[in-house]
């Protein structure tokens, strides 16, 4: 398999295919941290995590439309006023989802994922309904396409670039808000001891819904982020919901430096593979060794110590 | 609910129709009816099929629900209009055409018991639909046992014949073949890169592909061959092969909505279509709807039928089509294939003088169609279509300029000799 390329093409192979994998890495950073926050730290398992995506894109595509048509100067930078009101948007229906109906099953977390597989299914319906059945494209601004050449043939892509940037910003501040901030000190006391916490003065269910609207929010974010890369559709949620997961159970669920290194090695295997073998086979690959470890390790790669 | 009320209101006619069915021969000999100047149902319709004296049913089966609502929207759309039109110039045999739509919701075994609905309960006399090969092949046994009759619109990868099934797309020769000799005759291509998603249709055609460029095309290889999941959004991998292989073409069957991932991001690794030739046979106006114009223009399209085509009959076909539906929206390929269902039906079901599934598929060869959009269709014995095939630029706005297309019809082959 090596036999097909010079030296120096293979030299290159490995840092483009590294480079692929690094943008691979933060699309799944991107989109496991919301599902991480809400699952690993909530114990909600949230089908309708894709959904949540979908909203952010649909959000990017207005924000692109109406800049488009009333204030084309402004075009160019349009992408990240889309990026926070993608978030908002994201963020106040997953609040208003956490009101109508998460925190009647926080004591029945295989429950929630039933209904929440019922929301994804709602909200597919209402996005064909009200966006229509077929795909929009988003347009970008013209900085964002392209890509820099290093060597002849090493070439790195700028929207890779970018994501991998909005990933490394957004994982800092999560990880900051979860680790330093007085807030997700709450967060991390009612995650372990919801009773606890709630006698010691702690308004778990505030706690609660702000938690779950960050996830959502963050979702959000990541949509708006695929427009780059992906299609916009009603059913397009659909696509990630299953590598999200992925990447969220093999890491070990409650913990973000475990989603993180689960998304690292997940991209890496899955973007080597691909280069050297077929990309449906690579998915086979990688998931079957996924399987094994998690047969090895059912708590996934990194976990809280907790007293059993 | 209007629609069930009708629909009660209907079937209930249907079995007070059915009851008075000793009646007929009577009825044969009454004045015609207000829609009707048609012959008497009796003699049109031997086999108990849902047709009275002045109306006809038709099922439409295709999924409005699920992945490929995005693709089969079209499909019903343009059948719709071709029903209204066909009313509107006094319908079939003096008969209004009715139609009875079921959504096959993206899943096969859906779509087999909505075709058993609409044959068995509702005695549809004809049905448009289906789009992916599952689909149809989830439903073929079930059109085969209840002897129904379906129209079949998209392309598709041949291999397959029936008596009860009408194929208004291309198969594989239809679309391939054409549009590979063009390439490797005007663009001098020598070398290959196949890519598809992972399923039968792009791996049949890549099978066919494959053999005629490396039997037919002299001094041509396949440099490359790739099939990647569906719905994959990430090609970084193969667009960085690709560019180590620098084929001369890049040939493609990537379906879906990984279209949009995989045109942007070979537009952001910096492959420039309008020097790198890319011929793709699966992307049509509507899947460049969400693409974006821009993103995809200079590729090369095989098809049939592009929007843009110069001709009265397309002209017409896409004012009336804009007028029911929009003026954004746009056609595809299959969407026009679709629209020759109804019509095809209408004129098997004058030349055979009856609306009976047997006599339609018999009388079906030979049927010309002269106002068909892509200009002029003729079914072959085969029950697949004489057509040509065109290769289309896409422009920045989204729309095709046919740079080809072949003088002659070609003849459809569904079993190509030295292709299996």
């Amino acid at each position: 398999m090596f036999a097909d390329y010079s030296l120096a093409e293979l030299g290159s192979i490995f840092v483009m295919q590294g480079f692929s994998g690094l943008i691979l890495f933060s699309v799944y950073l991107l989109m496991a941290l919301g599902l991480a926050i809400i699952f690993g730290q909530m114990g909600v398992i949230n089908m309708a995590h894709g959904e949540f995506m979908i909203l952010g894109a649909y959000v990017t595509y207005f924000t692109s439309q109406f800049f488009l048509n009333y204030l084309p100067p402004l075009f160019p930078g349009y992408f990240f006023l889309a990026m926070i009101l993608a978030f908002i948007a994201s963020g106040v229906l997953g609040m208003f989802i956490e009101w109508v109906m998460i925190r009647h099953l926080y004591k029945r977390p295989l429950d929630t994922l039933l209904a929440t597989w019922g929301l994804s299914l709602i909200l597919q319906q209402l996005y064909r309904s009200f966006f229509g059945a077929r795909e929009v494209g988003v347009e970008l601004p013209e900085w964002m396409m392209g890509s820099v050449a290093i060597t002849d043939t090493i070439e790195v892509q700028i929207n890779g670039l970018f994501v991998i940037s909005l990933t490394l910003a957004i994982t800092v501040a999560v990880a900051l808000l979860m680790f330093k901030s007085r807030w997700g000190k709450q967060v991390r006391a009612v995650v372990q001891n919801r009773i606890m916490a709630g006698a010691v003065g702690i308004n778990t269910e505030k706690v609660d819904r702000y938690t779950f609207a960050l996830g959502c929010g963050i979702a959000g974010v990541a949509g708006s982020a695929f427009t780059m890369i992906g299609s916009t559709g009603p059913t397009a949620g659909q696509l990630y919901i299953v590598d999200t997961f992925l990447v969220v159970v093999f890491g070990g669920a409650a913990s973000l430096l475990g989603t993180i290194a689960s998304a690292f090695s997940i991209s890496q295997a899955q973007s080597t593979l691909e280069f050297f073998l077929s990309g449906s086979m690579a998915k086979v690959l990688t998931l079957l060794s996924v399987v094994g470890i998690l047969m090895l390790r059912p708590q996934g790669l990194f976990t809280l110590k907790v007293r059993r | 609910m209007e629609n069930d009320k009708e629909r009660g209101l209907e079937s209930s006619l249907r079995r007070k129709l059915l009851m008075g069915m000793a009646a007929i021969p009577a009825m044969a000999l009454m004045p015609k009816y207000a829609f009707g100047a048609g012959p008497a149902t009796a003699e049109v319709n031997t086999t108990g099929l849902a047709v009275t004296d002045t109306e006809v049913t038709v099922g439409i089966l295709h999924s409005i629900t699920g992945t490929m609502a995005i693709s089969e929207t079209g499909s019903v759309q343009a059948e719709k209009l071709a029903i209204e039109q066909i009313n509107a110039a006094g319908g079939v045999l003096g008969r209004k055409i009715k139609f009875i739509q079921e959504d096959g919701a993206s899943d096969w075994p859906t779509f087999a018991e909505k075709s058993k609905k609409l044959l068995v309960n509702d005695k549809v006399a004809a049905v448009m639909g289906c789009w992916t090969s599952a689909s149809r092949k989830a439903v073929l046994p079930v059109f085969e046992q209840y002897n129904g009759m379906l129209y079949y619109p998209t392309f598709y990868e041949g291999l397959e014949q029936s008596k009860n099934v009408i194929y208004t797309g291309q198969e594989a020769t239809q679309q391939i073949l054409a549009g590979l000799d063009w390439v490797s005759k005007e663009k001098k291509a020598k070398t290959y890169y196949l890519i598809g998603s992972d399923y039968i249709w792009p791996r049949t055609s890549m099978k066919i592909a494959r053999k005629h460029i490396e039997g037919h095309l002299e001094g041509s290889e396949v440099v490359g061959e790739e099939f990647l999941p569906l719905g994959h959004t990430q090609f970084n991998s193969v667009i960085n092969k690709i560019k180590l292989k620098k084929p001369d073409v890049i040939y493609c069957a990537v379906v879906g909505g990984s279209n949009v991932a995989f045109y942007k991001q070979l537009k952001a690794a910096g492959i420039d279509l309008s020097k790198q030739t890319l011929l793709t046979i699966s992307v049509t106006e509507d899947e460049i709807d969400g693409i974006g114009g821009e993103n995809i223009q200079g590729a090369y399209a095989c098809m049939k039928y592009f929007q843009s085509l110069d001709n009265p009959n397309n002209k017409e076909f896409v004012t009336e089509f804009k007028k029911m539906w929009g003026e954004k929206t746009v056609i595809g390929d299959v969407t026009q294939a679709a629209y020759l269902g109804p019509f095809l039906w209408k004129l098997a079901v004058e030349k055979a003088g009856s609306f009976d599934v047997d006599k339609i598929a018999a009388a079906s060869p030979d049927i010309e169609f002269t106002k068909a959009p892509e200009g002029y269709v003729k079914i072959h014995e085969n029950h697949h279509l004489w057509s040509k095939a065109r290769v289309g630029q896409v422009q920045p706005d989204g729309q095709f300029k046919v740079v080809f297309e072949t003088a002659e019809l070609i003849q459809p082959d569904p079993f190509p000799k030295g292709y299996q």
